[in-house]
């Protein structure tokens, strides 16, 4: 089983998490002006990285809080965990 | 290459099976292709099959990475079925479902397709509703289905635990009884000698790392055997769909997940069908060796690795025994992952692509064994008429733009 690093908990089980998929993709801020191909963008197409990636994953078992975390996604490994409003951060060893 | 017969059989019992022919050639890259098919699991190989036998096209190479077989074709549980929900999804499922059944014969190889039916369960009421509306709409699209009570499953599957007190009770079921199961690796290796047989280049331990283009057009594909030139280009490579995108700079609606499935040690025939559940997701079959092959869920994060979380078979599981009490104390023998190609509407993308000569077929996600025929059969034409067969027409990359998208997570829902 994994151990995934809440900020605010520290290390927990992976049991009691959720992913919530890619993170930083940013919602638009004009929606009334956005193209259809725009819409697909936002809404459907994903990088899918293989390799280190940052996405959102909640504490459901636990503090119930959203936060952001790198992964690599071949060996699962995690990298540091960082709050929503953190900017993205680089790469993951 | 000979065919195989009961006649080749016994005359090589006698010489002690010492001339029997290798199944298919092991070719070196031509320096270029009319088309080449990148990835060679089932689909890719039915691809290349069908356009050289029904198009025409002999030039081709399917270029493997691993050794053919080696992704999700031999890594899934092999359920076969017809019964989904909205026409388009319907209609390209049953296409396959029709090409199965006379499989072993096309290919002369026994993909060993059992038609001994698949269950769905329902275990309460919005289930059953579900299971009549789809059941109704199968019919309605000449797709054969039944409604099955409670009492008629038990007389089918007598070792299901159908008692009102279970945790989940079984309130019904559908049942389409030319649904079943297949062998897996069957498939691929007679798809392969098939097309071998038919001049196809199958390239094994070569992988694409670039798709070289040129003005829009697709010039060929580099790989870990250097640059093979190519017409046409098209990609089925399931779990890495998007990392192929990536090289032509094209965007994908896809995200890979693990997906997990288990065997047990071989045991006596016991169950005779395929039961699947929705609501506890699990599905479960026998093989002909006597396994129980059981399937479990997607993990909920991206994976590339070919390796699931643990609680998730775990949940797998106690829905298995919950269902059959008696499995209480079988063994486990393996248990593996697989990257399935997940798309938001459940269902494959067939397509041209901005680029012209590149065509990609995925997002089969959970479920595509299943339509390793059809979609062979659909990608083939869609490459060779560079357009869509009517039957994969709406299942274009483009549908994410208009929003015709084709919402099949009601028949797609549990993995399979
Ligand atoms: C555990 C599990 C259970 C499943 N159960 C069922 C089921 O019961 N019924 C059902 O219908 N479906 C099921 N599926 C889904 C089904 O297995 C797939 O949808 C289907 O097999 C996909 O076939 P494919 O030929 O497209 O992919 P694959 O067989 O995965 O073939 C893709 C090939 O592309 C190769 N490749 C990737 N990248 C490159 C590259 N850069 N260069 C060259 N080659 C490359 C890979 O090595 C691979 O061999 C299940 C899947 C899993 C994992
Ligand atoms: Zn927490």
């Amino acid at each position: 089983m994994l151990l995934i690093r809440c900020p605010w908990c520290g290390l927990r089980e992976q049991a009691e998490f959720s992913c919530g998929g890619e993170a930083h993709i940013v919602r638009p801020l004009k929606p009334d002006e956005l193209t259809d191909e725009q819409w697909a963008d936002y809404l459907f197409m994903r990088d899918n990285t293989k390799g280190w990636q940052t996405e959102q994953w909640v504490h459901s078992g636990g503090c119930r809080r959203w936060f952001n975390a790198q992964r690599d996604t071949v060996t699962y490994k995690f990298g540091i965990s960082y709050k929503h409003t953190d900017p993205k951060p680089e790469d993951g060893d | 290459m000979k065919k195989y017969s009961v006649f080749t059989l016994a005359r090589h019992a006698l010489d002690r099976r010492k001339s029997w022919s290798r199944a298919w050639r092991d070719p070196s890259p031509k320096t270029s292709y009319d088309v080449v098919i990148v990835g060679g699991g089932g689909h890719g190989l039915a691809t290349a099959y069908y356009l050289a036998s029904e198009h025409g096209i002999n030039n081709i190479a399917v270029v493997e990475k691993g050794w053919i077989g080696g992704g999700n074709t031999g890594r899934n549980t092999t359920i076969v079925r017809s019964n989904y929900l909205w026409d388009e999804a319907a209609h390209l499922y049953e296409k396959s479902l029709v090409l199965w059944e006379s499989l072993s014969q096309e290919l002369n190889f026994n993909v060993m397709f059992s038609q001994r039916g698949v269950m769905n369960l329902g275990h309460n009421l919005q289930d059953m509703r579900d299971i009549y509306r789809r059941s109704n709409a199968n019919m309605l699209n000449g797709i054969d289905s039944e409604i099955l009570t409670p009492q008629q499953i038990s007389e089918i599957v007598p070792i299901m635990n159908t008692s009102p007190y279970a945790r989940y009770p079984v309130l019904g079921a559908s049942f389409q009884r030319r649904g079943g199961i297949a062998r897996h690796d069957a498939v691929a290796w007679g798809f392969a000698r098939a097309a071998d047989k038919l001049g196809v280049d199958v390239i094994q331990n070569c992988e694409v790392t670039g798709i070289r283009r040129n003005n829009g057009k697709v010039e060929g594909v580099e790989t870990t055997r250097g640059f093979i030139g190519a017409r046409k280009v098209g990609v089925v490579a399931a779990g890495h769909s998007s990392v192929i995108a990536e090289m032509a700079g094209i965007r994908m609606p896809i995200e890979s997940h693990p997906l997990q499935a288990l065997v047990s040690e071989p045991i006596k025939p016991i169950l005779h069908t395929v039961v699947m559940s929705n609501a506890v997701h699990g599905y479960i079959s026998q093989s002909d060796k006597g396994e129980l092959v059981i399937g479990a869920g997607v993990d909920s994060y991206l994976g590339y690795g070919q390796r699931g979380s643990f609680s998730t078979i775990e949940g797998n599981i106690a829905a298995i025994v919950e269902l059959f009490p008696i499995f209480s104390r079988v063994r486990m023998l393996r248990h593996w992952g697989g990257i399935v190609d997940v798309c938001p509407d459940a269902c494959p993308i067939i397509s041209k692509t901005s680029v012209d000569g590149l065509y990609f077929n995925c997002g089969w996600g959970t479920g595509g064994f299943k339509a390793t025929p059809g979609s062979g059969w659909v990608f083939a034409h869609t490459i060779a008429r560079d357009e869509p067969h009517h039957l994969n027409a709406a299942f274009g990359i483009d549908r994410f733009v208009s929003g015709a998208l084709i919402n099949e997570h009601g028949a797609a829902g549990v993995a399979h």
